[in-house]
């Protein structure tokens, strides 16, 4: 039967203008959530009765070591990230380039390190002495190659051209995503094609690809931490050096735990104001506020 | 070219011809517009006519002839009876005296209105700021935007961004401007408000040339119309001749067909 048959309301019967409104409780969402509540309490109580010993963890939470291993991971990770921007962004246009050596450069590099792990190209960057021993002009300057790729400078280089490979895709999506017509509209102002690119299809590229590179940049602090296996004193290196003196291996790696997820989330933050910087003239609200100084410019 | 064209001659296309892959879209065009004219180029759509208006602003590249502008050849420099490019720099400046106004505007959407007109003057004439400023809204206030300059495009209507890329074309000071359909993408109520910027600037002896759909605009404001079908210029002359004695038959169904709409 239709339920339509119960439904049914004569006009007559609606004699009111307004009702009292009774809206569906929903008894299996309180279940729901009373259940997780419970089983988040439990393992919030498991791990504070668990074999941690709190207090070693307040205790090496700021020494020297481990804050010289913050700083150091923060440094690989800008670091690289800077250089995978960079290269992202010179890759991305000479994919976009009418010249066919160029695009099948870029498509080579994105090929290679893309396709390969990071963590060999972290080994490869850090033995790469074993290829070539010194590095220099031929003749004129000359060093040993494992004075010059030091483990860091090697966590440098490995996560960073790797990182440029995906980076190259992302800046590639955000300048397809500029119209042709604000290139042209450029073109008909006179702009060369410097000024059209830095001026007016950079800043919205800048806008779409903000997101994808805050994750990079975040998925780039974790990454980071592989570089313990090249020795790079960053901070995972920091805490192993320490537990393995001192054997209070979790303890450790709990202090890890909390400064990676402090650092992530001071990137998430400033991911959020860099957001609203490139989203002028997109965004509504902030926009209207902008118009505000008209007054004040009368002068 | 055989005959040097006299001082009044603002824009002369020869034998202009242009072919997208297999697609031929202008075949031979000829023109002429005369300084301080109003031309006005109608015909139905992928008939070229935006094609031959890119091609005179170097947006495009014509396959053959060539197109005079106020005294040069187009992208071209013709030395020993040939055309040589343009190196990118000399183009560009032939191309900042020719004003564009696009039918999608094509403002950026980054910029506030009044950021948007001072963009050409600021980098390009390398104007000081306030310079560039002050220009700019008098620019807006010229074609009724003053109070607007601190809007970005998003917070404009159609009608007010397309006064806006008119005013940021002018901002140039161009010895010509083009209109590539500016009235096509807006709402009917909007078209008016533009249509009168044009006017005034029609009044005030700018050299224009205009790809339109508004046939009543063409007869009040064009000095000269020309219609353009499948790629050649049909008919071309003063508007009441061309509008009113078309000989082309496929000009006399075009004709027909907006008329009727625009009434």
């Amino acid at each position: 039967m239709s339920p339509h048959a119960d439904l049914r309301v004569e006009l007559a019967q609606l004699t009111n203008r307004t009702y009292q409104v009774r809206k569906l409780s929903h008894p299996g969402r309180w279940a729901a959530g009373i259940i997780v509540a419970i089983l988040v309490i439990l393992l919030v109580a498991a791990f504070a009765q668990g074999q941690i010993d709190w207090p070693v963890v307040a205790e090496f939470l700021t020494t020297a070591t481990i804050m010289k291993g913050i700083v150091n991971t923060l440094l690989i990770s800008a670091l690289s990230m800077i250089l995978g921007l960079v290269l992202g962004v010179v890759f991305a246009m000479m994919k976009q380039s009418p010249n066919p050596v160029n695009k099948a450069v870029a498509e080579g590099y994105i090929w290679v390190f893309r396709g390969t792990p990071v963590m060999l190209q972290l080994l490869i960057w850090f033995n790469i002495a074993l290829v070539f021993p010194t590095i220099g002009i031929p003749g004129v300057l000359s060093w040993r190659t494992i004075d010059v790729v030091t483990p860091f400078v090697a966590a440098v280089l490995a996560l960073g051209i790797n990182e440029g490979a995906y980076m190259t895709e992302v800046v590639r999506a955000g300048l397809l995503s500029v119209d042709k017509g604000q290139s042209e509209a450029a073109a008909t102002l006179g702009m060369s094609p410097a000024q059209t690119f830095r001026r007016i299809v950079l800043p919205q590229t800048l806008r779409v690809i903000i997101p994808p590179i805050g994750n990079s940049a975040i998925g780039m602090l974790k990454t980071s931490s592989l570089a313990t296996a090249i020795s790079a004193r960053e901070l995972l290196n920091a805490t192993q050096q320490i537990y393995f003196v001192n054997g209070q291996v979790i303890e450790l790696l709990m202090v890890a735990g909390i400064w990676y997820l402090a650092a992530t989330t001071v990137l998430s933050v400033i991911q959020y104001f860099i957001e609203r910087h490139f989203g002028r003239g997109f965004d509504g609200q902030q926009a209207a506020r902008k118009v505000e100084p008209l007054e004040a410019e009368g002068k | 070219m055989n005959q040097i064209p006299n001082a009044s001659i603002a824009v002369k296309a020869v034998n202009v011809t242009k072919s997208f892959g297999q697609t031929q879209v202008l075949r031979g065009v000829d023109l002429e517009v005369r300084k301080g004219e109003v031309f006005c180029l109608l015909g139905p759509s992928g008939g070229g006519k935006s094609t031959l208006l890119r091609c005179i602003n170097h947006l495009e590249t014509p396959d053959d002839g060539v197109i005079w502008v106020d005294g040069a050849i187009v992208g071209y420099e013709l030395r020993g009876g040939v055309l040589h490019e343009l190196p990118p720099r000399v183009a560009r400046a032939q191309q900042r005296k020719i004003g564009m106004v696009f039918q999608h505007f094509n403002l950026f959407p980054h910029k506030t209105a009044l950021e948007n007109v001072m963009e050409g003057p600021l980098v390009v004439l390398k104007q000081g700021k306030d310079e560039a400023q002050t220009k700019a809204l008098a620019r807006l206030e010229q074609v009724g935007l003053a109070e607007q300059a601190h809007h970005y495009p998003s917070q404009l209507s159609g009608g007010q961004k397309q006064r806006v890329a008119i005013a940021r074309a002018l901002a140039m000071e161009p010895e010509l401007m083009l209109f590539d359909e500016p009235t096509s993408a807006l709402d009917p109520e909007l078209v008016g408000e533009v249509l009168s910027v044009m006017k005034d600037l029609a009044a005030s002896g700018t050299t224009m040339i205009v790809v339109t759909h508004e046939v009543g605009f063409a007869r009040a404001v064009a000095d000269c119309v020309g219609i353009m079908v499948e790629g050649t210029m049909r008919e071309f002359g003063d508007p009441e001749t061309v509008f009113s004695n078309p000989s082309d038959p496929r000009v006399q169904a075009f004709l027909a067909a907006v008329i009727e709409q625009d009434f």
